[in-house]
């Protein structure tokens, strides 16, 4: 009884701190194990009958076929969808980071938190554009740009769908201050005109926003004369002229932000010192970066939850299967084991041989459920509701470290479905299973 | 029924293999319920519980676009049109931006719009009666522990008071219930007067975010809508008007393709939760081969044997599926008792039921059918000399 829990309390010690390990683990640690794994087997006595036994349990593989893929498939699933779900939350995130700086800065209302929410008057924007820390152009204009966020809905090509998508009125200061922004085909906007260009990703989106074609903003005919790429949230935008936005908008003169760039990026304490400390002004100043990372905070924290639950729940499932094809598969070779037991191989090998093909049999599942997540979904595009009631238009992200934590996933899977078939097998008592069909 | 003894012995006849695999089937169903309650949650508004007879009018160029008042009374004359009311987003926050939910300024007679939240006359009397009374929704007084009389503050983040501070502060009159068990997702809104809102208010005022209209007779809805969009045609606030539900569906759309991700993540579980009961019933057969010759030659017919394997497959799925779907209730009442309304779940009800046990069944029969084919052309003589 003493010895029965004595095992039990090493086996689950072993667990934690190896899947503790694992986890800690960077990606040379695999190249490095199979290495080490390879000199022991090569140079030690247990370490060559530990891969005469190995050798025996892949050979067998092909005959359990069935059995085996069970493991491989179940890995399989949960790898590949804890990476889609963690590469959504990573390629949203990047799309958003991307978009802001730490030399620009955007001024809203304070409290207003979005810009959609924000309105700032014609007087406070003139104010802000002239705060000493503001960098100035050649002809010594500030290189600051009052713009006006609004939203227009339009029909999405997956559903037909209406769904929002923003409109930016923006200044001539507009090209210095986003310089990732760059037309692809066609051209600006005119000042004056009603004409609009079209983000990439917009126009993936919408329908009805190719070149030349025109829609009705509250009874006015807009016409698309220009398709821009930004690489950044920017792209999920359509872009006019403010000074003709606003009045369709029926917003007159105002406003929602400010963005402006700094003198430098150290300009931005004191920026913020002397905003707070006019009295003529209620205004919440951000850099660009950080006001578009807390954009991405929610939705990011709340995939990386969602792809870790559901990843934890469907591995649970996949560390049943493995357990049970393990056991089955150590039943068949009862007889084998004890027969190599009998004629003077140790217990370790044995361990390790089943431990050993269990894990690369989840190893193979990871690296297919990986392999399957990059190919469906590395820079698949989708698109979501961001903090301006509007689609955010970003693609799926599959990076080297998500294939590389989807492996460790597959292996920590591998070693706990393996560890206690591998243990089961080395403790069959010997006449017993030689006794075993 | 007669034969459920050897079902059970089928099953227990190798209590470790039968044990993994009902946590397998567990944990899948376990899943199966947690991402159906948020699908469900998600997809409440468009449910055809309530709603049928309501229309809403948004600005055609965007619902964040306001709309003039003066179309209240345009509205009101068109027929079909039983009652008007209106509504304009407030999107304020409590305590932290964390904590979300919903709220929005209301007309005097914007609850009696919708009789599924039930509550009781005297609050429905006070919140008209009190100026900067609130009303909030049976969960969301819950989630923050508020009581009638309680004096909520709101930090507004659009609308700030006459005096430039985002502060506002209202009192609690009333505390609504949805009466049907599917729309507890509901109950998450925070409603106060309009009134007060545009009185107060800096800017916007004598604006109104969106109109909801009741209509006399369903079957007229789509004419009512099309009445009301042509009393702005080609005025610089042209509207849309569209039912409840199509407004519901199309807002909830944006977030993402909510159903597409489930789906994808129930097929990746389903699949291997197939491959893994097949593989664990071909062995259960595999193994009783001999067993399964000596009923035969008892007298039980191929059909009968059948139906036996059939039905263990079936069995051994509806006790996981059970078992997952309980675990999966307690989860989201738990995290509803935790949380509230910040993780937008459903309670695990009769439909998830329905679906899960369906599917259950359906997934018993796919993965029992090989096995019990097998198991129904067994050749006696050849199965019990072990060929």
């Amino acid at each position: 009884m003493l010895r029965k829990t004595g095992v039990a309390l090493a086996m689950l010690a072993t667990i934690a701190s190896s899947v503790v390990l694992l986890i800690l683990a960077p990606w040379w640690a695999l190249p490095l194990f199979v290495v080490l794994l390879a000199a022991w087997m090569i140079l030690t006595r247990t370490g060559r009958q530990t891969w005469s036994v190995t050798e025996v349990g892949l050979a067998t593989i092909p005959q359990r076929l069935g059995s085996s893929s069970v493991v491989v498939v179940g890995i399989a699933g949960v790898v590949g969808v804890l990476v889609a779900l963690l590469a959504m939350a990573v390629g949203f995130e990047a799309t958003l980071k991307e978009t802001g700086t730490d030399d620009t800065v955007i001024m809203l209302r304070a409290g207003s938190q979005t810009e959609l929410n924000s309105v700032l008057s014609h007087e406070t924007a003139q104010l802000l554009a002239q705060e000493p820390q503001v960098l100035r152009d050649a002809h010594g204009e500030p290189v600051a740009a009052p713009e006006l966020v609004v939203v227009a809905s339009l029909p999405k090509k997956s559903s037909g769908l209406d769904a929002n998508v923003e409109l930016r009125g923006v200044g001539e200061q507009a090209w210095p201050l986003h310089p990732n922004v760059k037309i692809s085909a066609g051209r600006r906007f005119s000042p004056g005109l009603r004409e609009l260009i079209a983000g990439k990703g917009a126009r993936e989106q919408f329908k009805g926003l190719d070149l030349g074609s025109t829609l009705r903003l509250n009874g006015q005919q807009w016409t698309v004369v220009g398709a821009f790429e930004a690489g950044d949230a920017h792209d999920s935008e359509m872009w006019g002229d403010a000074g003709v936005v606003g009045p369709t908008y029926r917003r007159g003169s105002s406003t929602t932000t400010v963005v402006a760039r700094l003198t430098d990026p150290g300009a931005f304490e004191a920026l913020k010192a002397n905003i707070a400390s006019d009295p003529r002004l209620q205004v919440d100043v951000k850099t660009t970066r950080e006001y578009y990372r807390a954009q991405s905070e929610q939705l990011t924290r709340l995939l990386k939850i969602l792809g870790t639950v559901v990843g934890t729940i469907m591995a649970v499932g996949a560390i049943f299967g493995a357990l049970n094809t393990m056991y089955a598969a150590v039943a068949a070779r009862a007889r084998e084991i004890a027969t190599l037991r009998a004629i003077g191989f140790r217990g370790a090998p044995v361990v390790i041989s089943v431990l050993l093909e269990t894990m690369l049999l989840a190893l193979a599942g990871g690296v297919i459920g990986a392999a399957v997540a990059w190919v469906l979904f590395d820079n698949y595009t989708a698109s979501t509701l961001g903090a301006n009631f509007s689609q955010v238009v970003f693609n799926f992200k599959v990076s080297p470290g998500l294939l590389w934590s989807g492996l460790k996933w597959a292996l920590a899977i591998g070693f706990i479905g393996g560890l206690f078939p591998a243990v089961r097998a080395a403790r069959i008592p010997v006449t017993a299973g030689l006794r075993e069909l | 029924m007669k034969y459920l003894h050897l079902v059970w012995a089928a099953l227990l006849r190798r209590k470790t293999r039968t044990l993994f695999t009902l946590l397998s089937v567990l944990a899948a169903f376990l899943l199966f319920g947690l991402l159906d309650s948020v699908h469900s949650a998600f997809t409440a508004g468009s449910r055809d519980v309530a709603g049928v007879d309501r229309l809403v009018t948004v600005s055609k160029v965007s619902f964040t676009l306001s709309l003039p008042k003066s179309l209240y009374e345009r509205i009101v004359a068109v027929p079909g049109v039983r009652e008007v009311s209106y509504a304009n987003w407030f999107g304020g926050i409590y305590q932290d931006p964390k904590n979300f939910f919903p709220s929005e300024a209301v007309a005097p007679n914007f609850l009696s719009l919708y009789p599924e939240w039930a509550m009781p006359e005297s609050q429905r009397k006070a919140f008209r009666e009190t100026r900067t009374g609130a009303v909030v929704g049976a969960s969301l007084a819950h989630q923050f522990g508020w009581k009638i009389g309680d004096k909520i503050p709101l930090k507004a983040t659009i609308f700030p008071q006459k005096d430039g501070s985002n502060d506002w502060t209202f009192d609690l009159v009333g505390i609504y219930h949805a009466t049907d068990p599917r729309l507890v997702s509901d109950e998450n809104l925070f409603f106060f007067n309009w009134d007060y809102f545009d009185e107060a208010r800096q800017f916007g005022n004598g604006n109104i975010g969106w109109y909801i209209t009741k209509v006399s007779d369903p079957k007229e809805a789509d004419r009512v809508a099309q009445r009301i969009d042509a009393l702005s045609f080609d005025s610089d606030h042209e509207t849309k008007t569209q039912s409840e539900q199509a407004f519901n569906v199309a807002f909830v759309s944006q977030f993402a393709d909510i159903g597409l991700i489930v789906g994808a993540i129930m097929g990746a579980v389903f699949f291997t939760l197939i491959l893994l009961t097949g593989n664990t019933m071909a062995q259960a057969v595999r193994e009783r081969i001999p067993e399964l010759a000596v009923l035969k030659t008892i007298g039980f017919s191929n059909h009968s044997v059948l139906a036996l394997v059939l039905a263990e497959a079936v069995a051994l799925l509806l006790i996981g599926a059970a078992v997952g779907l309980l675990l999966a209730g307690a989860v989201v009442t738990a995290v509803r008792l935790k949380l509230g309304t910040a993780v937008p779940m459903d309670p695990v009800g009769r439909d998830i039921w329905l679906q899960g046990l369906g599917l259950a069944v359906l997934v018993g029969l796919v993965v029992g059918a090989l096995p019990a084919l097998r198991g129904m052309r067994l050749r006696i003589v050849d199965a019990l000399a072990g060929r």
